[in-house]
């Protein structure tokens, strides 16, 4: 035993963001989805013969034209692996930019890491692209619009698995 | 990005999540989670470390091959240096109460101001 505890260690973001939120005047704390039910898929061929697409909630990187920066917005998007991206946009998501920092995009994003693993043989191959899903206050955009097409990308991309990381 | 990956669940692809707010993804449920308990914003391992980020995606791809049941959480050994991060993140407490409270009424005068125009 390490130590002896009253409270969980772990960080309950769902507690954390009413309270903050709450002391800003929020009075309607944010309703998180909860569902009994949870879908599964079983991986339908071994690892090494299947293609993995990787998910993001980063957005693509903001133009370099300050014009075109202003009118940049959020969006659903594919975009080619390689080469990867080495920067993606991520100063409008919930992530603690006091302890940490994203300017190691494998640290969120490891399409390096996976490629590696494409060419040692543990996956059959990397999606030629990977897809990104703007965080999103409404649910049903997410569940009607997002979840459908980057669906529909991965079976355009032939994707047999898909790993996503939330930042 | 739960939502997402029940979505490729119900259509027939199998996914894993790889995050570090544990509660969002539990509490929503999803078929497969690796949770690293680090400060949002590097689910795949610290930055400049090639290495933890390998095996962090490794566990992702074994946890793909070797679940058999939805709900599936593994928690990755890996610690980030220091806990000081758990009680900094959106911290409230008397010294920023007040300044929370201005900022707050300042954004909805702001978001206001928008519906009008």
């Amino acid at each position: 035993m390490d130590q002896l505890i009253a409270y969980r260690s772990f960080v309950s973001y769902i507690d954390r963001s009413r309270e903050y939120y709450g002391a800003q005047g929020y009075q309607k704390p944010y309703a998180w989805p909860r569902y009994d039910k949870v879908p599964f898929t079983p991986l339908a061929k071994p690892l090494a013969e299947a293609r993995i697409g990787l998910v993001t909630t980063a957005g693509l990187p903001k133009p370099a034209d300050p014009m075109k920066a202003m009118l940049y917005r959020r969006e659903l998007y594919a975009n080619p692996s390689a080469p990867p991206p080495s920067a993606l946009y991520t100063d409008d998501l919930f992530w603690d930019k006091q302890a940490t920092h994203t300017k190691d995009v494998d640290s969120f994003l490891p399409l390096n890491r996976l490629a590696e693993y494409a060419v040692q043989g543990r996956v059959g191959s990397a999606s030629p692209r990977f897809y990104g899903v703007p965080t999103d206050y409404s649910q049903a955009r997410t569940i009607h619009l997002y979840g459908p097409q980057i669906l529909h990308w991965c079976c355009e991309d032939h994707v047999d698995a898909v790993v996503l990381f939330a930042l | 990005m739960s939502l997402v990956s029940r979505h490729l669940e119900e259509n027939g692809l199998a996914t894993v999540v790889v995050g570090c707010a544990r509660d969002i993804v539990e509490e929503c449920g999803v078929a497969r989670f690796v949770f690293t308990d680090f400060p949002l914003g590097n689910p795949c391992g610290m930055p400049g470390d090639p290495a933890m980020q390998s095996a962090i995606l490794g566990i992702a791809l074994d946890l793909l091959a070797r679940a058999w049941m939805p709900r599936t959480t593994v928690q990755t050994p890996y610690l980030w240096p220091g806990d000081e991060w758990r009680a900094a993140f959106m911290r409230v407490d008397d010294s920023n109460r007040e300044a929370l409270a201005r900022a707050g009424e300042e954004r909805r005068k702001f978001q206001a101001g928008l519906k009008k125009s």
